[in-house]
């Protein structure tokens, strides 16, 4: 666990020296809070014109017509986004050849991964926390149901570590940067999208597809619900994701 | 405290490696000598745990490569060709990290890296970006990082490439500075280099050894006989001859006008011999010396020995 740690400092030093990072975040921060800002006026248009047509005191849903649409464009743009956090994980130790100082430690290659995908799972909620902005300024001025947005923030950060696992795996698969991104999100895409997949697809494999989808998940926590099915399935994508993580940086030692 | 036996390894199809068997006791300094590409990056990777031979076994302080890795990896600094520099860290930053990941304590790791700074003279850097550093000082930061753990054993991998020749002064002394406390094994195509620091060679050429011996005893083992060079001031046609007639001379040759390359038996010491001649004819001597094979002659002959007797 140590070790772990070790590695992760590093990264998580080379993340807040680097442009990159603060690029990435500023970007972020900027389109999410753009569309929460439209999201949020569509919803004060909406409320003013129910006001003024049935009357006060009925209230719409701030969680259902705000916060629920806020944390699913929240995972479109993390989907564009972290696999360029994680693309330089493994393509930059390699190409640069520093990979070489941590194979010759006395660590596992498993707390290599593990590091680096904690400090990519840190980079990532530090900026998932730093637009929590939106959801401080609504418990704030509105009376939203607090159990709905904590999930969803559950919700959320599970489905980061599904990205960040696909994305370690895509850069562990390289030395080229860009070539890692592009695989990642062509992955995270893929399996966002995989669900759309069920109505063509015959009735078992379509329940399948609809299974694996990232999104059908995320619904579930978004609405306020933990279902162990949902834990089941982001726990196994993680660890899935970084198993063949490891499975390809070890056979690349053997090549 | 290293044993290799039968080591091999191929890459694909090629094999970089084949069946090396050598031994280095504890302390030794050790070089590796070869051409380019003849195995001698591979070996060193497979000794620091790197990557895993094909075939073959190497056992360091008891402990199997394959099996143990771990444990050798707690004895091991390694540099490698390229050193593996983080180039936006900061030289104590890097090399404190250095040292965590190879276990030294929080509480020490501070004065391992302040010990391992003094000892490659990095004070002057230790607090700049190695990005920013000229190659000399960041193959010095890799040498650091080598031994910041203060290791049994240190692996090196042409420690002085790309070097200008100060820096490479420089380097050889840290190395020989280290070689009082530490078992070395280091590789380099240049030959000074191996003849000033190292004791043993061990010359790899097309992934097979070419030769293991001390210094002396390859330079001894080599001169199949000896050499004199003689040079003389007189330019007559009949010293050739009077030279070949002489007892235990085998071969005479006009190097330049007035210089002969007189090869004779091991152990004839005909010095004496050539110069009486050379006086009684009145040549007018002007030097007369014993060539000792260098390092160079060697591995040119042994590498090319070697490829004679595999053609």
């Amino acid at each position: 666990m140590k070790n772990v740690w070790i590695v992760a400092k590093r990264d998580l030093g080379s993340f807040f020296n680097s442009p990159v990072f603060y690029c990435v975040t500023t970007v972020f921060l900027i389109l999410y809070g753009f569309i929460f800002f439209n999201i949020l006026n569509y919803f004060s248009f909406q409320s003013f014109q129910s006001h003024q047509l049935r009357g006060a005191n009925i209230g719409l849903n701030l969680n259902e017509m705000v916060i629920e649409p806020s944390f699913q464009n929240m995972a479109v743009i993390l989907l564009l986004i972290i696999p360029l956090i994680t693309m330089r994980s493994f393509s930059e130790e390699k190409k640069s050849k520093t990979f070489a100082l941590l194979l010759s430690s006395p660590i596992h290659l498993e707390e290599i991964i593990l590091g680096k995908f904690l400090a990519c799972m840190i980079v990532t909620g530090l900026m998932i926390l730093l637009s929590g902005y939106s959801t401080g300024y609504l418990i704030f001025a509105g009376q939203p149901e607090t159990g709905p947005i904590l999930t969803g923030y559950l919700g959320i950060l599970l489905m980061t570590g599904c990205y960040v696992a696909m994305g370690l795996f895509a850069s562990s698969l390289t030395d080229n940067q860009i070539i890692a991104a592009v695989i990642s999100f062509g992955l995270a895409l893929f399996m966002w999208v995989i669900g759309w997949g069920a109505q063509s697809a015959g009735p078992v494999l379509g329940q399948v597809f609809e299974y694996l989808s990232l999104i059908t998940h995320l619904e579930h926590f978004l609405k306020g619900l933990i279902d162990s099915s949902d834990l089941v399935y982001y726990f196994s994508f993680i660890l899935f994701g970084l198993f063949l993580t490891q499975r390809v940086l070890e056979s690349s030692r053997w090549r | 405290m290293i044993e290799v036996e039968q080591l091999s390894k191929s890459y694909g199809p090629r094999e970089a490696i084949r069946n090396l068997s050598f031994q280095i006791e504890k302390g030794e300094v050790v070089g590796f000598l070869g051409p380019n590409g003849a195995g001698k990056s591979t070996t060193m990777n497979i000794l620091s745990c790197i990557m895993p031979a094909s075939s073959g076994s190497v056992k360091i302080c008891g402990f199997d490569v394959f099996e143990q890795t771990l444990e050798i990896r707690k004895l091991i600094g390694y540099l490698p060709e390229t050193p593996p520099l983080y180039s936006d860290m900061v030289v104590s930053d890097y090399l404190t990290f250095a040292a965590r990941l190879r276990n030294v304590p929080s509480g020490k790791a501070q004065s391992a890296v302040e010990q391992a700074v003094e000892k490659c003279s990095l004070q002057d850097v230790s607090n700049r970006i190695i990005g920013r550093l000229s190659k000399g000082y960041q193959q010095r930061v890799g040498i650091a990082q080598a031994l910041v753990h203060d290791p049994d054993i240190l692996i090196l991998d042409e420690p002085t490439i790309g070097l200008d020749p100060i820096q490479i002064i420089e380097i050889r002394k840290l190395i020989q500075d280290l070689a009082s406390s530490h078992t070395i094994i280091l590789s380099s195509h240049i030959l000074p280099e191996i003849t000033q620091i190292c004791k043993r060679v061990i010359i790899i050429s097309d992934g097979e050894i070419a030769a293991v011996d001390s210094l002396e005893s390859l330079t001894t083992r080599l001169h199949k006989g000896e050499r004199l060079i003689l040079k003389v001031r007189q330019n007559d046609s009949d010293i050739i001859e009077k030279l070949r007639a002489l007892n235990q001379v085998n071969t005479v040759v006009e190097q330049e006008t007035g210089q002969f390359t007189i090869d004779c038996e091991p152990g004839s010491n005909i010095q004496e011999t050539v110069a009486k001649l050379a006086l009684d004819n009145n040549w007018g001597i002007v030097e007369l010396k014993q060539a000792s094979m260098t390092l160079e002659d060697i591995f040119l002959k042994l590498t090319l020995e070697e490829k004679e007797v595999t053609q």
